[in-house]
């Protein structure tokens, strides 16, 4: 990125309209991918000076319990209704839950899903940090997903959104491919960066349960109504160049008992609907970068 | 402690207003407006169409809207960028579906970067609006006269180069003014402005520079106001639009023609779960009876 730059430089416009027709697998028209962040929260974090872990002073029971709800009861409730329905993950991964909650990074892979990281762990930001110490994150990242579960990561998405100027250069430079971290479309589309070659992802904070729950206090069935409504449209315009749609979880909010029943309604939708391929982050990355990355780039959209 | 005996003087205590601009008139008392073609009630769309910088500016004060975390804040500026990449074009097309002719509100940054989106929107029909230069170009008391002058001139020179034709319309950045601004806003050949709430229809204020319209783009019937801040539901916010249209199209049978602003923003609005709700209320308008759809500058001609 261009640093201190009001435009930082992260990629070129490229208006929605006449764009190149992005053709999906099978003649679908929306990639659909959830993203259950599998994450763990320290009781007792040391504090980095740009933000705060956690609102109240430590331990903050209640937010650090409800977290931990996620990995004891959450998980699993929300991974059997997406095995369910033929839904693989594709994991924001706070990676230290490699060492905390083997069992539940076992039970992701087992069942198919993808990781890409979202730091160490969701209470350490990287605000501040030097090249070295960014680099550590990356590396230690690498490491310990493949030690845990024998993938390479693919992607990234920055540990609670906290960012340095260097981020999206450094995670290219290691062979990473996507970025979960720009907000700027719904369809992957080339990243500026000193080396390597790296795409956005489109991923979603509007249609995040975090978001939806928390942000726009919606209740779980306006939620699901909002899902719905996102991937009918998605699925529409997709009829004229192939949309993504993203759903991001955690399984601490959408793995409540009055809320994960209305969820499965949306899978059941997507499901019923036809026009969706169904996949992982790394599926689309994949398939974007082998057929369009090129093109896009040499148009400079 | 004693307060400045200053303090009780009060100086425009007297009928009417405490300032000049404009003197108090009631709606219900004033001669009727008939629009052209016997409409009853013009909506008046009017899209925001923004840029944030990544480097955010406090000074008057940091835009609604904004970055909002420590930087660099990709999570706001992608997502704010979403809205002139992606969300405006389905406004656009939602427009262009009823056959309506809107305003768009535009940064001379948004100009000056993407021309291509500018001339889109001229190509469609569609008025452009000055909005300052970027969302860092806010205006309150405290601004020197000759910077708002000179933000002011730069907007207005940025859309001219893009569109090939100088606004004649003006939104400020969250409605906010200095007390200098309706007279540099009409000094600057501007017709009319929009920052004023405090009326349904447009109204003439009177500065030292001469006379500029008002046209009422009520904050309350906007989407920042009602999804974002009351974080209602867009069918409430539908509900609300159809509430106002038949109250004013009910006014209009007694007492003139009335106007109701739509003040959308893409990347709040052009989000695909809100956009088939947003086209919904647009073909219910359009099937209204002695409704119309106007431009800012249409609107502001009917009345001068």
């Amino acid at each position: 990125m261009r640093e201190g730059a009001a435009d930082p430089g992260l990629y070129p416009y490229s208006p929605y309209r006449g764009r190149p027709k992005i053709a999906w697998p099978d003649g679908k028209k929306v990639a659909v991918w959830i993203s259950p962040n599998l994450e763990f929260y320290e009781l007792d974090p040391p504090a980095n000076p740009h933000r705060k872990s956690w609102a109240k002073p430590h331990p903050d029971v209640v937010g650090y319990s409800h977290r931990d709800y996620a990995n004891r009861v959450g998980h699993w409730r929300m991974a059997e209704m997406m095995e369910k329905h033929g839904f693989k993950g594709s994991v924001s991964l706070s990676v230290a839950l490699c060492q905390h909650v083997p069992e539940v990074v076992a039970n992701a892979n087992e069942l198919g899903w993808e990781f890409f990281s979202h730091g160490i762990y969701n209470t350490r930001y990287s605000y501040g940090m030097d090249e070295a110490q960014e680099r550590a994150i990356i590396e230690d990242s690498i490491r310990t997903v493949r030690d845990a579960t024998g993938q390479t990561i693919k992607g990234w998405l920055a540990p609670a959104l906290t960012h340095t100027p260097r981020t999206l250069d450094l995670i290219a430079e290691y062979g990473l491919t996507y970025t979960c971290d720009l907000y700027h479309d719904d369809q992957p589309g080339p990243v500026s960066v000193a080396k390597g070659r790296l795409i956005s992802m489109p991923y979603s904070l509007e249609v995040n349960d975090h978001y939806g729950f928390f942000i726009y206090n919606m209740s779980p069935r306006d939620y699901a109504e909002t899902l719905i409504r996102q991937y009918d449209r998605l699925a529409e315009e997709g009829e004229a160049s192939g949309t993504v749609m993203c759903i991001p979880l955690h399984s601490y909010l959408i793995g409540q008992p009055h809320r994960i029943g209305a969820f499965e309604r949306v899978l059941e939708h997507i499901v019923a609907d036809g026009r969706a391929w169904i996949t992982r982050s790394g599926d689309i990355a994949d398939h974007y970068l082998t057929h369009y990355y090129d093109a896009a780039e040499a148009q400079g959209a | 402690m004693t307060l400045d005996p200053a303090y009780l003087d009060y100086p425009h205590r007297q009928q009417g207003m405490d300032h000049d601009l404009y003197p108090w008139s009631n709606l219900f008392t004033r001669p009727p407006i008939a629009w052209d073609d016997g409409k009853r009630v013009l909506t008046w769309i009017v899209v925001d169409l923004e840029w944030f910088p990544i480097t955010p500016e406090d000074k008057p004060f940091r835009a609604p809207g904004h970055m909002q975390t420590a930087y660099p804040d990709y999570r706001h500026y992608t997502a704010r960028d979403y809205g002139s990449r992606v969300g405006i074009y389905r406004l656009l097309d939602a427009a262009e579906k009823v056959g309506a002719r809107i305003s768009v509100a535009a940064n001379g940054a948004i100009a000056q970067r993407y021309p291509e989106l500018i001339r889109d929107i001229v190509a469609g029909g569609h008025e452009i609006i000055a909005h300052s230069t970027d969302m860092n170009g806010t205006i309150a008391t405290g601004i020197v006269e000759d910077a708002e002058r000179a933000l002011i001139a730069g907007s207005l020179d940025a859309i001219e180069a893009a569109s090939g034709t100088r606004p004649t319309g003006w939104l400020s950045i969250a409605r906010s003014q200095s007390f200098d601004t309706p007279r540099l806003l009409a000094q600057a050949g501007l017709t009319y402005m929009c920052d004023w709430v405090n009326d349904d229809l447009p109204y003439a204020m009177q500065t030292g520079a001469g006379r500029i319209l008002n046209l009422p783009l009520n904050h309350e019937l906007s989407d920042r106001q009602i999804l974002t801040v009351q974080q209602q539901s867009v069918d409430s916010y539908v509900e609300q639009m159809q509430d106002a249209f038949h109250w004013l199209d009910g006014e209009a049978k007694t007492h003139g023609g009335r106007m109701l602003p739509l003040n959308v923003t893409p990347y709040i609005m052009g989000l695909p779960y809100r956009i088939a709700a947003f086209e919904r209320l647009l073909s219910w308008l359009a099937a209204q009876d002695a409704h119309g759809f106007a431009r800012g500058d249409a609107i502001a001609r009917q009345v001068s």
